[in-house]
């Protein structure tokens, strides 16, 4: 179990016997032995969540057994639309994305920071302790992975502590898409369809003439520590393109498209387009967008003190920039119309996060499109301004 | 966690493992500045240190029960063993902060952000111009350049209020204005007829600061429209923009540029503010609800 050296870099020879796979190494998992490998993942304590229907919607919750998973069902997306179908076949991951994301695990819609103690006319913090049991992420998606790498810079950047604590102790089981939504566009943010980093393990589901596995990368040496006991056999190589064919199949049905080029400038130079305007009259500001977005970090506080007034507690709760409050300042709003709290959403995440974070903060996943209740498409609104650039190039607002 | 090379909170007590652990403070003093406004001064309830402030920086507030609040620094850094906030009634937290009696404890956290950078004033003449509780942030500095007097060229300050009753330190300025080596003009929007000072905008005193336009440098800390306005009135006597700086005030929770709250455009102003340079966010504040 050990004696081997961690990193990328050539490992031993895959042949040796009771050698632990190695990283980049692929394998074959027989879908009749997928239960060893939540097995595995118990046996070392971790507790897996993963994809499971709730409420006629593949969410994220407690995986205990693959009766858990959404087994033959898949999501039909559209602007504003979201139904659960019955699929052909038995595919465990036969879906995309669905309303939840996993920055719920890592950074929760509600969260107690610390409890202030009276202490005579003082008062002692008493430091909030994490939940230490690791998590393992059954079902990454490529967009999902390169969110978290998104909010993996952002938390980082600020030093939250809750974060990065749950976060070390992640694993994270990626999952290939096999076919794309509707509302999907990570081509375009080029995030996906394939997975090409930051998991620990990678899967794709193969339901191929008759056969039904899963070819297995391994990404790190925790990824490969849960395949110890779990019965894999080398892919040969049609199993291999079997498995590439699928992901191929993913990234020719996506079903949006975003031009990226320029865009952050495009956004930054346009704060008066008058699709702005156009865009407010449909958006009702109800922060679905925010809250289904697996990137949106915005976070407000609440003060919670006990009715002995002996302790306080404070909270965190996901926060939206299109709350009326959010920018209240001596109880005015920076931004009080509709368009000022769209335009700020969209230039935010597609324009100044570069500025910021020196990356986009969107990663095509399409769940601000499906979960928008007026069906709003920020593809669509991008190419607006696009086509109508207002007052750039030689705008008010310079770059 | 800090920016800028600020020094974060010391190790020693629990904000070294979070930045949302507040650090228990004593409410040494609590001033009447104005009918809503009181000047409190606190010092640690449990001997640990106080990190140093640089002019134009903020702390969080916290008030047991009640929640927190960004102020702003208003003390002479040049003490630090007492920490100076001056805070104006304007909501639940800001009241129970001029409400906190001497004897009680309020939660520090802090420094944050960025500060008047008056290594820039060296040598040169300078503006202080203040709105309102615009002058609190900006009396550290003030503390700094007559401190080192010799080290700055002319010294201009420009201070409004709404009436007399709203001027803060009234008896400090009493003091500056007794001074030879400031200038420092006050100005009121209204006033009785007890008022001998003047009456009107402090844009309006803009034209006769007697500065040399190409070698001074400005602070401004105010209403943003305030602000807006003497920059234009600087500009008109030959000051550049990149020479004038305005403090920016906007909601903040986190302090620590996560929250998103406070943003304007690429900036986080509670982290790469809340002072900026004037040529770096006019164009910002040109731009409705931004």
């Amino acid at each position: 179990m050990s004696g081997r050296s961690s990193g990328p870099g050539p490992g031993p020879s895959a042949a040796s016997s009771v050698e632990r796979p190695a990283l980049g190494s692929r394998h074959v998992l027989e879908r009749t032995e997928f239960p060893s490998l939540l097995r595995s993942l118990r046996t070392a304590g971790y507790r897996t969540v993963g994809p499971t229907i709730r409420d006629g919607a593949i969410v994220y919750g407690e995986i205990r057994q693959e009766s858990d998973l959404p087994i033959g069902w898949t999501d039909r997306q559209e602007a504003g639309r979201y139904r659960l179908e019955q699929r052909a076949d038995a595919a465990l991951f036969g879906y995309n994305v669905g309303p939840h994301s996993w920055k719920k695990y890592l950074f929760p819609s509600r969260e107690r920071l610390f409890t202030a103690v009276r202490d005579g006319r003082s008062f002692v913090v008493q430091p909030e302790p994490v939940d230490p049991t690791p998590l393992a992420f059954l079902g990454v998606r490529a967009c999902e992975l390169a969110a978290l790498g998104v909010s993996d810079r952002v938390f980082g950047k600020a030093g939250d502590p809750s974060y990065a604590e749950r976060r070390t102790r992640t694993l994270r089981i990626a999952v290939q898409c096999g076919q794309a939504g509707a509302t999907c566009f990570c081509v375009s943010m080029k995030t996906g369809p394939a997975v090409t980093g930051g998991h620990d393990l990678s899967l794709t589901e193969v339901l191929h003439e008759g056969r039904h596995y899963f070819l297995v990368e391994v990404g790190s040496e925790s990824g490969a520590r849960i395949l110890d006991g779990v019965p894999l056999r080398p892919a040969t190589e049609d199993e291999f393109r079997s498995a590439v064919a699928s992901v191929g199949r993913a990234a020719a049905s996506m079903g949006r498209t975003m031009d990226t080029n320029g865009l952050r400038d495009l956004l930054v130079l346009n704060p008066e387009n008058p699709r702005w305007e156009i865009v407010a009259r449909r958006c009702l500001s109800c922060t679905n967008c925010t809250m289904a977005c697996p990137t949106c970090f915005c976070q407000t506080t609440e003060e919670v003190p006990d009715l002995s007034a002996e302790k306080s507690e404070r909270w965190r709760r996901w926060d939206s920039c299109f709350n009326s409050g959010f920018t209240a300042v001596h109880g005015t709003s920076v931004r009080s119309t509709t368009q000022s709290r769209y335009r700020q959403w969209l230039t935010h995440k597609l324009g100044t996060w570069y500025d910021q974070f020196g990356e986009s903060g969107c990663v095509g996943c399409g769940r601000c499109i499906t979960w928008c209740p007026v069906g709003i498409d920020l593809t669509e609104e991008v190419a607006a301004v696009r086509t109508a650039p207002g007052d750039a190039p030689g705008g008010r607002v310079a770059p | 966690m800090a920016t800028d090379g600020t020094p974060g909170p010391l190790a020693g007590d629990l904000s070294d493992q979070s930045p949302w652990y507040p650090v228990p403070y004593r409410v040494d003093r609590r001033t009447a500045e104005t009918a809503d406004t009181v000047t409190l001064t606190l010092s640690p309830a449990k001997g640990t240190p106080l990190h140093p402030f640089r002019p134009g920086q903020f702390n969080m507030l916290y008030v047991f029960g009640v929640g927190e609040a960004a102020i702003s620094v208003s003390g002479d850094p040049a003490l630090p063993e007492a920490l100076v906030h001056t805070v104006r009634t304007a909501g639940k937290i800001s009241g129970a902060l001029t409400g906190a009696a001497p004897g009680s404890t309020v939660g520090v956290r802090g420094p944050y952000g960025s500060g008047w950078p008056l290594e820039e004033a060296v040598g040169r003449d300078v503006v202080l111009v203040a709105g309102g509780l615009g002058l609190p942030p900006l009396r550290p500095v003030l503390y700094e350049l007559l401190r080192h007097r010799e080290r700055y060229g002319r010294i201009e300050v420009i201070y409004g209020a709404r009436t007399p009753k709203d001027l803060v330190y009234y008896r400090q300025i009493q003091e500056w204005r007794g001074r030879s080596d400031l200038r420092f003009q006050t100005t009121v929007d209204a006033a009785g007829r007890d008022w001998y000072g003047d009456v009107g905008l402090v844009t309006a005193r803009v034209p006769d600061i007697r500065v040399e336009p190409a070698r001074t440098v400005a602070f401004l800390c105010g209403p943003e429209v305030m602000m807006k306005f003497t920059a234009q009135a600087l500009e008109a006597r030959g000051v550049t923009d990149s020479a004038i700086y305005v403090s920016l005030e906007r909601n903040m929770k986190c302090a620590v540029g996560l929250c998103g709250h406070c943003q304007l455009g690429p900036e986080f102003v509670c982290r790469d503010g809340p002072v900026f340079r004037y040529h770096d966010v006019r164009r910002f504040l040109s731009v409705r609800e931004l």
